[in-house]
């Protein structure tokens, strides 16, 4: 369980995240919705120890994340962020391979070369194994960099945007997959999503967030109302049931 | 090792990454392996071509020469090619960001707040040992001021360097104008370095401490290769980052200071190795890199001053012309960038 314990983050004057308590259970998909600079990913961050809170506290398994050793955290919790540049030039099969270090510091046994062509295949990446990652398209890296999070085998994966860049069919398949991860390898996954109805279609829990604090949460189908979103976004969005799952409708 | 590999292919096909890695590393070895043998090559022609008299004595001068290149040239190629990955870019050095005219300003300031007499009494050897704490102190400090918040612009960072780099070279003239002649021929005598007159002292200390600083670095060569993702990646892989460059940036300064001190600032030389070796190996592994990128510099500086030596009979210093292909390779890099 994620345990996040009154949290706050500032920027000089502004609250980015403002005393945000919340507890993300075990297993599962959670999807964190909210209009922009509602202050997901300063949460997705501070959760994953990439940004020191100005306050409060978070656990993971009961793990403080501001005093845990990160290698020992890198077992438990793997985390993606929005934009991924790097200086280096890497192939495909080197970065994902890159998951493996928290395991295997760098040197790769047997077991780890497994894994990091199980990622690369779950990934359909394996005709670009051996691409550099500049001569790939947006959403190829993308997938890529999602691969390397899988390859690093935690129990906790945060994503922030994994639909970034990605098209109609590989963002489905992405959120399938993310899908699977949770169902058939029991890990969470947490992640900050724009599209409501891939939240809708895909996660078991919503958290929605503006001005810096968590407003709502709850199991997918009490989230997706009009009241709530309309809440949580300012705009008034129709939601339907169609084949089974809660659509927001909001385009027009 | 071998049986589990077997077993593996008892089963099912072998993974690909296993082979694709294997090839990856053959190759690294194989580059590094044309390095050593072009070093070794350049190295005997240094030593061997042209001499002529005594060749005891000449042997003698020559191979001061060899080891003073071999110090220097490791010590600027291991140190750039570390800030360039603590630094996340392949344009910076130390050298570019005036960290070498740090270390001659921090030389000139010790002369200019003693003087020259207690200075020509004191160990040279602990008179460096102070420069180099100094230097790392002021280096850290100056890596923070620039670097500390995130996401810098490349222009704004090579533009600081430039102007700190005028900036202490010109505090470096001005104190060592203002201070009175006896010291500053002691002053003279530390500056005025180069790799035909160098203090045997320090080029002794030099060379026992390289190793030292070499297995100081290699300890970090793994999580360097993770810090080169960049901050982020880094610590969701489980490195401390900024232990990682703070042990870093000590090797950095260290290394700049013994370069510096032995032969004073070359500015783009760090530039040159550190992108050849990039180019020559294609791989992204420290421990690859830093001895790839030291190969190539000691090539560049033994075969640079042989070629200077024989073919130019020693008309213009080493470093001019190194500076000068350096700097129009640091050109081309910078228009290349900001092409993207």
């Amino acid at each position: 369980m994620i345990q996040i314990d009154h949290v706050t983050k500032r920027y000089g004057e502004t609250t980015v995240v403002d005393d945000v308590c919340l507890s993300i259970p075990k297993g599962g998909v959670t999807s964190i919705i909210g209009a922009n600079g509602a202050g997901k990913s300063t949460l997705l961050s501070i959760v994953s120890r990439l940004l020191p809170s100005d306050s409060g506290s978070v656990t993971v398994d009961g793990l403080d994340v501001a005093t845990t050793p990160s290698g020992k955290l890198a077992r438990r919790l793997a985390v993606l962020r929005q934009e991924n540049h790097m200086s280096v030039r890497l192939t495909v099969r080197e970065l994902v391979a890159f998951g493996r270090f928290p395991h295997s510091g760098g040197r790769l046994t047997s077991h780890d070369l497994d894994l990091v062509d199980e990622a690369i295949g779950y990934f359909e990446l394996t005709d670009l194994a051996d691409r550099h990652l500049d001569q790939l398209s947006g959403g190829q890296r993308q997938r890529a960099y999602v691969a390397m999070v899988l390859c690093q085998d935690t129990d906790y994966v945060l994503l922030d945007e994994p639909l970034n860049n990605l098209d109609m069919r590989h963002s489905v398949q992405m959120m399938r997959r993310l899908r699977r991860m949770a169902d058939e390898f029991a890990k969470t996954v947490v992640l900050v999503v724009h599209d409501i109805n891939f939240a809708s279609c895909h996660s078991d829990t919503i958290v929605a967030m503006k001005n810096g604090k968590v407003i709502a949460q709850g199991d997918t189908a009490a989230m997706m109302s009009p009241d709530v979103l309309r809440e949580v976004y300012d705009l008034d969005i129709d939601v339907h049931d169609l084949s089974g799952h809660r659509i927001g409708v909001y385009f027009s | 090792m071998t049986t589990r590999t077997v077993q593996v292919t008892a089963t099912h096909l072998p993974p690909a990454s296993a082979g694709a890695f294997r090839d990856a590393r053959r190759r690294e070895r194989r580059t590094l392996a044309v390095l050593v043998v072009v070093a070794a090559a350049v190295l005997v022609g240094f030593c061997t071509i042209g001499l002529v008299g005594n060749w005891e004595y000449a042997l003698g001068i020559r191979l001061r020469k060899v080891a003073t290149m071999i110090v220097v040239g490791y010590a600027i190629a291991c140190s750039s090619v570390i800030f360039q990955t603590v630094t996340g870019n392949r344009i910076l050095t130390p050298g570019i960001m005036g960290f070498d005219a740090l270390f001659v300003l921090i030389q000139t300031l010790i002369v200019f707040f003693s003087s020259g007499l207690a200075l020509t009494a004191a160990d040279p050897r602990l008179l460096f040992a102070g420069q180099v704490v100094t230097m790392v102190v002021f280096a850290s400090a100056l890596y923070r001021w620039l670097f500390g918040r995130r996401s810098r612009d490349l222009y704004v960072l090579v533009l600081a360097g430039v102007i700190f780099g005028t900036l202490f070279s010109s505090l470096s003239s001005l104190a060592s104008r203002l201070i009175n002649p006896n010291d500053f021929v002691v002053l003279q005598d530390t500056l005025f370095a180069s790799f035909n007159q160098v203090d045997p002292g320090l080029l002794l200390l030099s060379v026992l401490l390289m190793p030292a600083m070499t297995a100081w670095a290699a300890r970090l060569f793994a999580r360097l290769d993770v810090v080169a993702l960049g901050r982020d990646h880094a610590i969701g892989l489980g490195v401390d980052h900024s232990s990682v460059v703070n042990q870093a940036l000590v090797a950095i300064a260290v290394l700049v200071s013994v370069s510096t001190a032995l032969v004073g600032p070359i500015t783009f030389l760090g530039l040159l190795v550190a992108n050849l070796a990039r180019q020559l190996t294609g791989t992204y592994r420290h421990r690859v890199l830093v001895p790839a990128a030291g190969l190539v510099s000691v090539i560049v500086l033994l075969g640079g001053q042989l070629v200077l030596e024989q073919v130019f009979s020693l008309n213009t210093a080493l470093s001019v012309i190194i500076n000068f292909a350096g700097g129009v390779y640091f050109i081309a890099l910078l228009v290349r960038e900001s092409r993207r």
